[in-house]
């Protein structure tokens, strides 16, 4: 079957803002998505590497304010949620399948690494920079954050910078 | 009056609701095209710009909303979390976030999305972010002291610029239209289509705009909800408006008979009364009436709010603007504070001779003697609840 055509941008966006002003507006915060990556990292190192994580500042330190456990955060169930909007979406569209993108000049295996070594970056900055497009850039912007603004045309503004660099993956030329 | 958490939403639901706008979060970003790569890198090398046009939408429908819930007083803007600034971490970990961008095609968002959908890449790239936390946390007395430098608080950004948010808004609305009409041509360019935008169509482009411009004036040159109490308040002060006015001895006599009735309220600053306040006073500065958290006082029908003070006008306004958060039943103590304490703790007795004067004093001496006791029986019994408004959580770190 094929594919159906993506929302128009214009529409999903209202909509997207229509579901961070809710979000705002039930919870006084904004979307996110690096914090759950993060609450997982912790989850994950304090089962596997208990001793390490007693003796390591940030992770008992982060034990300390968030008692209940790093998984019960809102972060983990918002993005449990979009897991299941996005797969349900894909459903209805018909777009789920297990599939490998890449540009037209790349090896899969290139592209596998590339994806790896962006998400460590990516990883690495949101902590750095106290969130990531979500939650810094789009719900710091929604109330104006000097901080989050600043993220976003540091994420942007960085990502051209390097563009034509790294142009071999992802077009030909 | 939002956000609703976590007073008139528990926190335990807290995390239903985080699931269920996650759910509208990921289906309206996977149906916007955020789920495949190519159209996530299409931005940066010109051909493909619906994660601009998307995002651009999505803040500027958030940033007005929110100000329109402020303005009608349905949202208290003051207990929003805003990111706080740290310059440096800010803009290093940008632009490390901007080389994993390029490198990977995702954000963590959408290589969630694409993940739900069965990308490869995108679960290699979660990877790579978990990865890259956990070198972030090992290693975070080297960078330590980057990630907490310059630290500005909860600074917004029109306030650097010295603007009001209404302006601000507009000025981003303009820009993120300007942005659409400008990404469209380099699209066109880039794919090598014959440009798609007539004079016309640009027309229609721009009159988008209206929409929120629009908005946002209005917002700007109505008065919002605070403004109008502020208005009214002056307004029957100067009409010199009557108020319920209560006398200190009526007062004392009902307060004995049955507390449960009232609420005492202070309306001084903290630091007088902290030094000395009537019985069973809660404080409540008058210049705080309007916050979220003395709502409940204002707006119940159970009990009769009685204010007092040191000035006999700030009674009164204390008095109209609780009047216009709500229906409960308000009371202007006439005596001020020093007067009411004179009338019945440090009284002098009066010559044997003046009965009438004898019995006043007996009364207020009786009087002064039964407060005391109430206020000590309820201290002992519990100590007013204190509320506090909650400021909210958030952010990704």
């Amino acid at each position: 079957m094929k594919a159906k055509p993506y929302m128009n941008p214009y529409l999903a966006g209202v909509l997207l803002g229509l579901v961070l002003l809710l979000t705002v507006y039930l919870t006084g915060r904004g979307l996110g998505a690096s914090g759950a990556i993060k609450s997982i990292v912790i989850e994950t190192v304090q089962t596997v590497t208990p001793e390490h994580a007693e003796n390591t500042a940030y992770y008992s330190s982060f034990k300390a304010t968030h008692p209940e456990g790093p998984l019960r955060s809102w972060l983990v169930f918002e993005v449990l949620g979009v897991l299941i909007g996005a797969f349900l979406s894909g459903v209805i569209s018909d777009r789920v399948s297990l599939k490998l993108e890449k540009g037209p000049q790349t090896t899969k295996k290139v592209r596998i690494l590339a994806a790896i070594a962006g998400g460590m970056f990516f990883g690495f900055g949101s902590q750095l920079a106290r969130g990531c497009t979500s939650g810094a850039a789009l719900s710091g912007m929604s109330v104006m954050s000097f901080g989050g603004i600043i993220t976003m045309m540091a994420i942007f503004g960085s990502a051209y910078a390097v563009a034509y660099f790294f142009r071999k993956l992802w077009i030909r030329g | 009056m939002g956000p609703l958490v976590p007073d008139i939403i528990g926190n335990e639901f807290d995390l239903v609701i985080a699931l269920i706008l996650g759910i509208g979060f990921g289906f309206i970003l996977e149906q916007a095209g955020f789920s495949t790569t190519k159209k996530l890198v299409g931005l940066f090398y010109g051909y493909d710009f619906t994660v601009l046009r998307v995002f651009f939408t999505a803040g500027v429908t958030a940033m007005i909303g929110i100000l329109v819930l402020g303005h009608f007083n349905l949202l208290d803007l003051s207990l929003l979390f805003i990111n706080p600034t740290f310059l440096y971490a800010a803009l290093v970990g940008g632009a490390i976030m901007g080389v994993g961008f390029i490198l990977g095609g995702f954000c963590p968002g959408t290589s969630v999305c694409a993940a739900a959908v069965g990308k490869i890449d995108a679960m290699a790239f979660l990877l790579g972010s978990f990865l890259g936390i956990v070198l972030f946390i090992e290693g975070f007395s080297i960078w330590g002291d980057l990630f907490i430098m310059e630290s500005m608080g909860d600074l917004k950004m029109n306030e650097v610029f010295g603007l009001s948010p209404e302006l601000f808004a507009v000025i981003i609305t303009l820009v993120a239209i300007g942005a659409f009409v400008m990404v469209t041509r380099i699209e066109d360019k880039v794919n090598g289509r014959k440009s798609s935008y007539s004079t016309k169509k640009m027309a229609t482009t721009f009159s988008y705009a209206i929409a929120p411009v629009l908005i946002i004036g209005i917002l700007s040159f109505t008065s919002n909800h605070t403004e109008s109490v502020k208005s009214d308040v002056a307004e029957k002060l100067s009409n010199n408006t009557k108020i319920n006015e209560i006398a200190a001895d009526e007062f004392s006599s009902k307060l004995i008979e049955s507390y449960y009735d009232f609420n005492v309220i202070d309306i001084r600053s903290k630091e007088e009364y902290k030094k000395s306040h009537l019985p069973l006073a809660i404080n409540i500065p008058v210049d705080s009436l309007m916050n979220k958290e003395w709502g409940n006082y204002f707006t119940q029908n159970h009990k009769a709010n009685v204010f007092y003070g040191d000035d006999f006008n700030n009674v009164k306004r204390a008095y109209f603007t609780a009047e216009n958060i709500g229906k409960a039943e308000n009371y202007g103590l006439i005596e001020s504070h020093n007067e009411f304490k004179a009338l019945y703790y440090n009284l002098e007795q009066p010559d044997k001779d003046k009965r009438k004067e004898l019995d006043v004093y007996k009364f207020r001496k009786k009087m002064g003697a039964d407060l005391t006791k109430l206020e000590d029986a309820m201290m002992k019994f519990s100590q007013p609840v204190k509320k506090k408004a909650t400021k909210a959580k958030g952010g990704c770190a």
